[in-house]
């Protein structure tokens, strides 16, 4: 019998369930899919390879679509996409050595964003452990600083508590990556497998896990006394599942609302309470706002450096609130007035009932009065000059897609413009490597998207830099048959690296103009459909027809190249410190008003 | 300042790597570090002694919680507690010189362990002040030590059970003082450990 696999086979077996209700022996190899069914997986990101070769070898026993990647920093991008897009634990597979390793990246990625994964990795056998063996590296040791926990299972008997654990550890508290490495012979040889008695220790809160009632009280008088106050909306609100709770705390106090970049999707942009991204490339009236705010309830973020500008003249007359999971998080980097520790849900849910009564009209209205025209609402309106901006693009592709696409993007001005131009309504829409700044991961991490929400239409949008360090994945679309969109925002430069050295590197362009190929021939190359864009009035109709064609579609959109974003803060400077829109030869241009 | 952690951990390969990996990861020097075994079975006990600043405590042991398998942290510097360091020391010393030896020993309520024709090794348990006085005290005296060994401190509460296992058991003083957290820099504890520390 040809034991050969078709290209585009899933293995769709149905699953055994008497191994989860009577212990059963299995090989080790058997024991990992057996116990990543049993935590509920059914997609694994994966590259086979020496040292994980038993395991793929026993996959076709089981209900799992393996997705094979072209890197296998690509599977750890795409776990990390599935798990931002669905909330559910992402996995990827690799094996030992390169395998291992190529991983990290994507780990670490997942690490500085709290984002749910276990990553599994094969190594060499235990009895040649630390000699240098073929492909021998000591992943556990190089994941130690980027991994929530990870293990070396030697063992068996181990791997079923060892992978379960991961799962725990992965999803409770603030969540993280948990790598789970074992070697060659505990997949070879054989045990019972006892999936409840693998269950893993239940979760234990961090005991310094409290928001005790006098902190609660110190809260509530602080928000009964605020004539300024301004909620800032963290990932932590999309992790803690308190999309409705941080509306109607809003709502019920008027209480204007600024997001984080990865907080963006936490609260609806279409809400007249939500004043729009905050930091760095932040309007000057969010940042405007929480410099002269006189209180700040930071709901499930960290006060990154990118969101606070200057740590010592950050809200100088603020008093801070912070509603945190994690208590290192306390009073690291911004120093707060009551730190309410805990999940951020239970928190407002004890918060919501004791709320005072606010008018909150005349802080809004001073918010109001310092956007002036300052909000360019509509770039739909400016004439077209005969150039085509990264705004533009951005901001068609969210009207024909109503707003209601998962945009993927990587990481650089294109990103910025994103979050700037592209309004998100619906939680989890946008995913985005916000703390690590990863290039290259739009692509895989779409990828993940897709194969967790088959039904919503994704869209990655990457720079030509960006794309470049991962598009052998296209490939990955190809062989998984998914449709997903890909524009290009293409202006020859590694962008963001471009402008800083505009503006702080006297234009010196040292290595950031690149050549690229032709993307679309790359596409074509792959069996996916493209098109150049060059001009404003055909993006409209070439993202429509990306839309209408039932495969993945690649758009390379040519726009101007020397285009900056802003509002900027330089780093080091204060977060009211804006370098401004320029209002010459730039068409998105705000009269600015007074800073 | 000097912060004294103790920190139960679960007795398993590579945690101890995990600990000073997080130190180093928060760029927190390390002065000493032991680990030793506890009354419960699989449970070590960890004694950092590192150098940061006073505000950086509640970080730093939000941190030690975080690792999977620590089971306890404890900032025993801001308490009253025992704290306690064993040193060897190897002393050139002959016949001619023994006998002045043997006395600083027992001035210093230090034990010669081991005497040979040319050396001897002196014992001494206590604070960190008294090793230092007894090291001073040698090398003032023009003695040359030959090698030494410390085991770095370790620590323990005065009259308070600082084990969780403990405090399941029954005993209910709040392990953690949360204000710690949100007023790290305003918090005076006294610490009664400087003068017994510090020669």
């Amino acid at each position: 019998m040809d034991k050969r696999k078709k290209i585009g086979d899933t293995h769709h077996n149905s699953p055994d369930t008497a191994i989860y209700t009577q212990p059963t022996p299995l090989t080790g190899a058997e024991t990992v899919w057996a116990t990543l069914v049993g935590e509920g997986v059914r997609d694994v990101f994966g590259y086979p390879g020496g040292a994980i070769l038993p395991v793929y070898d026993a996959l076709r026993k089981f209900p799992i679509r393996h997705i094979l990647v072209r890197h296998e920093q690509g599977a750890s991008h795409m776990a990390d996409g599935y798990a931002r897009a669905s909330g559910r634990v992402g996995v990827a597979m690799a094996t030992s050595g390169p395998g291992a390793t190529n991983l990290v990246t994507g780990i670490a990625t997942a690490m500085l964003d709290s984002i749910p994964m276990v990553c599994i990795t094969g190594q060499v056998s235990s009895k040649v452990l630390g000699t240098d063996a073929f492909q021998e590296v000591d992943i556990t040791g190089i994941t130690l600083p980027i991994t929530k926990h990870n293990f070396l299972v030697r063992r068996t008997e181990d791997i079923a508590p060892a992978i379960r654990e991961a799962f725990r550890i992965a999803q409770s508290g603030r969540p993280g990556p948990v790598l789970v490495d074992i070697t060659k012979d505990a997949q070879q040889n054989t045990a019972v497998f006892d999936f409840a008695a693998a269950a893993p220790q239940p979760y234990r809160p961090h005991p310094m896990l409290s928001a005790d009632s006098a902190s609660i009280r110190e809260a509530l008088e602080l928000l009964r006394t605020a004539k300024r106050p301004v909620i800032l909306a963290g990932q932590g609100i999309l992790h803690s599942g308190a999309m409705e709770q941080i509306r109607t705390f809003a709502e019920r106090t008027q209480i204007p609302v600024a997001c984080t970049l990865l907080g963006l999707t936490a609260f609806p942009a279409s809400h007249p309470l939500n004043l729009g991204m905050m930091g760095m490339h932040g309007e000057s009236w969010v940042n405007h706002a929480i410099q002269q705010a006189d209180l700040l309830i930071a709901c499930g973020m960290r006060f990154d450096d990118r969101v606070t500008g200057s740590l010592s003249t950050y809200a100088p007359n603020a008093k801070k609130i912070h509603i945190e999971i994690d208590p290192a998080e306390i009073n690291k980097n911004v120093r707060v007035d009551v730190g309410l520790i805990g999940d951020l849900k239970e928190i407002l849910e004890t918060l919501l009932p004791r709320l005072p009564g606010r008018d909150g009209a005349a802080w809004l209205h001073a918010i109001s009065d310092m956007k002036g025209d300052a909000s360019v609402h509509d770039i739909q309106q400016l004439p077209d000059n005969g150039h085509l901006y990264a705004a533009h693009v951005i901001n068609d592709i969210w009207r024909v897609t109503n707003g209601n696409a998962i945009v993927v993007t990587d990481v650089g001005q294109h990103q910025m413009w994103e979050a700037q131009y592209y309004k998100h309504d619906s939680p989890r829409s946008l995913i985005t490597s916000g703390g690590l700044g990863t290039m290259g991961f739009a692509l895989p991490a779409a990828i993940g998207a897709k194969i967790a929400c088959p039904e919503k239409e994704v869209w990655v949008i990457a720079g030509d830099g960006g794309f470049q360090m991962t598009s052998p994945e296209l490939a990955t679309i190809v062989q998984e048959q998914l449709k997903i969109n890909i524009a290009i925002v293409n202006n020859g430069y590694l962008g963001m690296v471009r402008q800083w050295q505009e503006t702080f590197y006297e234009k010196n362009y040292e290595c950031t103009p690149l050549i690229s190929p032709d993307f679309v021939k790359l596409a074509d190359a792959h069996g996916i459909r493209g098109a150049h864009v060059n001009s404003r009035a055909d993006v409209i109709p070439t993202v429509e027809a990306a839309r209408q064609h039932a495969g993945a579609f690649l758009i390379d959109f040519h726009v101007e190249q020397e285009d900056s974003v802003y509002p900027m803060i330089a780093p080091g400077a204060a977060l009211h410190e804006m370098i401004r829109r320029p209002k010459k030869h730039n068409p998105l241009v705000e009269t600015a008003t007074e800073d | 300042m000097l912060h004294t952690f103790v920190a139960l951990v679960e007795d398993k390969t590579g945690l101890l790597a995990r600990v000073a990996s997080l130190f180093r990861r928060l760029n927190v020097n390390i002065i000493s570090l032991t680990v030793g075994g506890t009354e419960t079975v699989g449970v070590s006990r960890t004694t950092i002694v590192a150098e940061a600043a006073e505000d950086r405590a509640p970080r730093i042991m939000a941190s030690l919680y975080k690792l999977e398998g620590v089971l306890d942290v404890d900032d025993v510097g801001r308490h009253s507690a025992v704290i306690r360091e064993l040193a060897m020391l190897k002393i050139a010393a002959d016949q001619n010189t023994r006998s002045d030896l043997f006395q600083l020993a027992e001035v210093f309520r230090a034990r010669v362990v081991d005497l040979a024709p040319e050396s001897l090794m002196l014992e001494i348990t206590g604070s960190a002040g008294k090793i230092e006085g007894l090291i001073q005290i040698l090398v003032q005296g023009n003695y040359r030590i030959l090698e030494m060994a410390r085991t770095g401190r370790m620590a323990m509460r005065r009259g308070h059970h600082a084990s969780r296992v403990l405090e399941e058991l029954g005993d209910t003083t709040p392990r953690i003082d949360l204000k710690t957290l949100s007023a790290a820099s305003r918090h005076e504890a006294p610490d009664l450990l400087e003068d017994e520390n510090h020669a």
